[in-house]
């Protein structure tokens, strides 16, 4: 049909990729791998962005296991604290599994501060996650 | 000495903070302690704007600050009738682990040297010494 996408699928992907702005996603056989773009997550529009991002993963599309990489994460305030929790009630009300990787120690301190570090499940890197998933 | 005046809108100290980090990394800080100064002025601001004058943008918040290589020094008020920071409920406890907010001021005094309130709580005063070790 004449104006049809050349490319089976490049609609759908175009599509997907235009839905995130804060976070990268890759998969890894059924394991979704979650990197966020901003280096420091504190502003309140970004953080509310992220948050809808990352609940339409699991209410939406249904993902089961998410792996969430804080590599590119220097910085983060307690804002962005609250909606990682609530991302976290949602992955436990869908059944899903969510760990948390790659934290830097200035970083895991803020979990460590606020004892989230016994709430979210926390490994090393994206190697240990996938070994327990 | 910064002095500003910032109408209540979340984000709105954003471009001081960047320039205060610069600040602190040029007088040699290490980045740990950066780390807490940067913590500590981004809850204490978004709690003044959101808590202390309900997002209201009529209302300002006024935050002052020093810096030298020893010593942070900040005040940050609001218009807010202001709080008893000693009642404010434990955010690590069973019953608000889960809760989205509430972790603002443990997160100050966990990174600040000293962290004193005004008599109606509408302004804080937080001071950091730099780590005279330098940083882990």
């Amino acid at each position: 049909m004449e104006g049809a996408c050349p490319f089976p699928g490049l609609d759908e992907l175009v599509t997907e990729m235009s839905i995130y702005r804060r976070v990268q996603i890759a998969e890894s056989g059924d394991v979704t791998v979650v990197k966020f773009v901003d280096r420091k997550i504190l502003d309140e529009v970004n953080i509310q962005e992220l948050g809808q991002e990352l609940f339409k993963l699991v209410e939406q599309d249904n993902r089961q296991k998410v792996i969430l990489n804080f590599s590119n994460v220097e910085f983060l305030s307690s804002a962005a604290l609250g909606k990682l929790i609530t991302f976290e009630k949602k992955v436990r009300k869908n059944s899903a599994i969510l760990i948390l990787t790659n934290i830097r120690p200035e970083i895991y301190e803020v979990f460590a501060i606020t004892r989230l570090n016994k709430l979210f499940a926390i490994k090393n890197d994206e190697a240990d996650a996938l070994a327990t998933m | 000495m910064i002095e500003q005046k910032y109408p209540s809108r979340l984000g709105v100290h954003h471009a001081t903070l960047e320039r205060l980090t610069r600040e602190l990394r040029r007088l040699g800080w290490c980045e740990c302690d950066i780390f807490g100064v940067q913590m500590a002025i981004e809850e204490s601001i978004s709690n003044a704007i959101r808590h202390g004058n309900g997002q209201d943008e009529s209302k300002r918040v006024l935050f002052r600050c020093k810096v030298d290589t020893q010593e942070f020094w900040a005040e940050v008020c609001d218009e807010g009738f202001g709080f008893n920071p000693s009642q404010m409920p434990d955010p690590t406890s069973p019953e608000n682990i889960e809760a989205p907010g509430g972790r603002g001021l443990m997160l100050i005094r966990a990174y600040m040297s000293d962290v004193y309130y005004n008599d109606v709580g509408n302004c804080v005063t937080m001071v950091k010494r730099s780590s005279s070790a330098g940083c882990d």
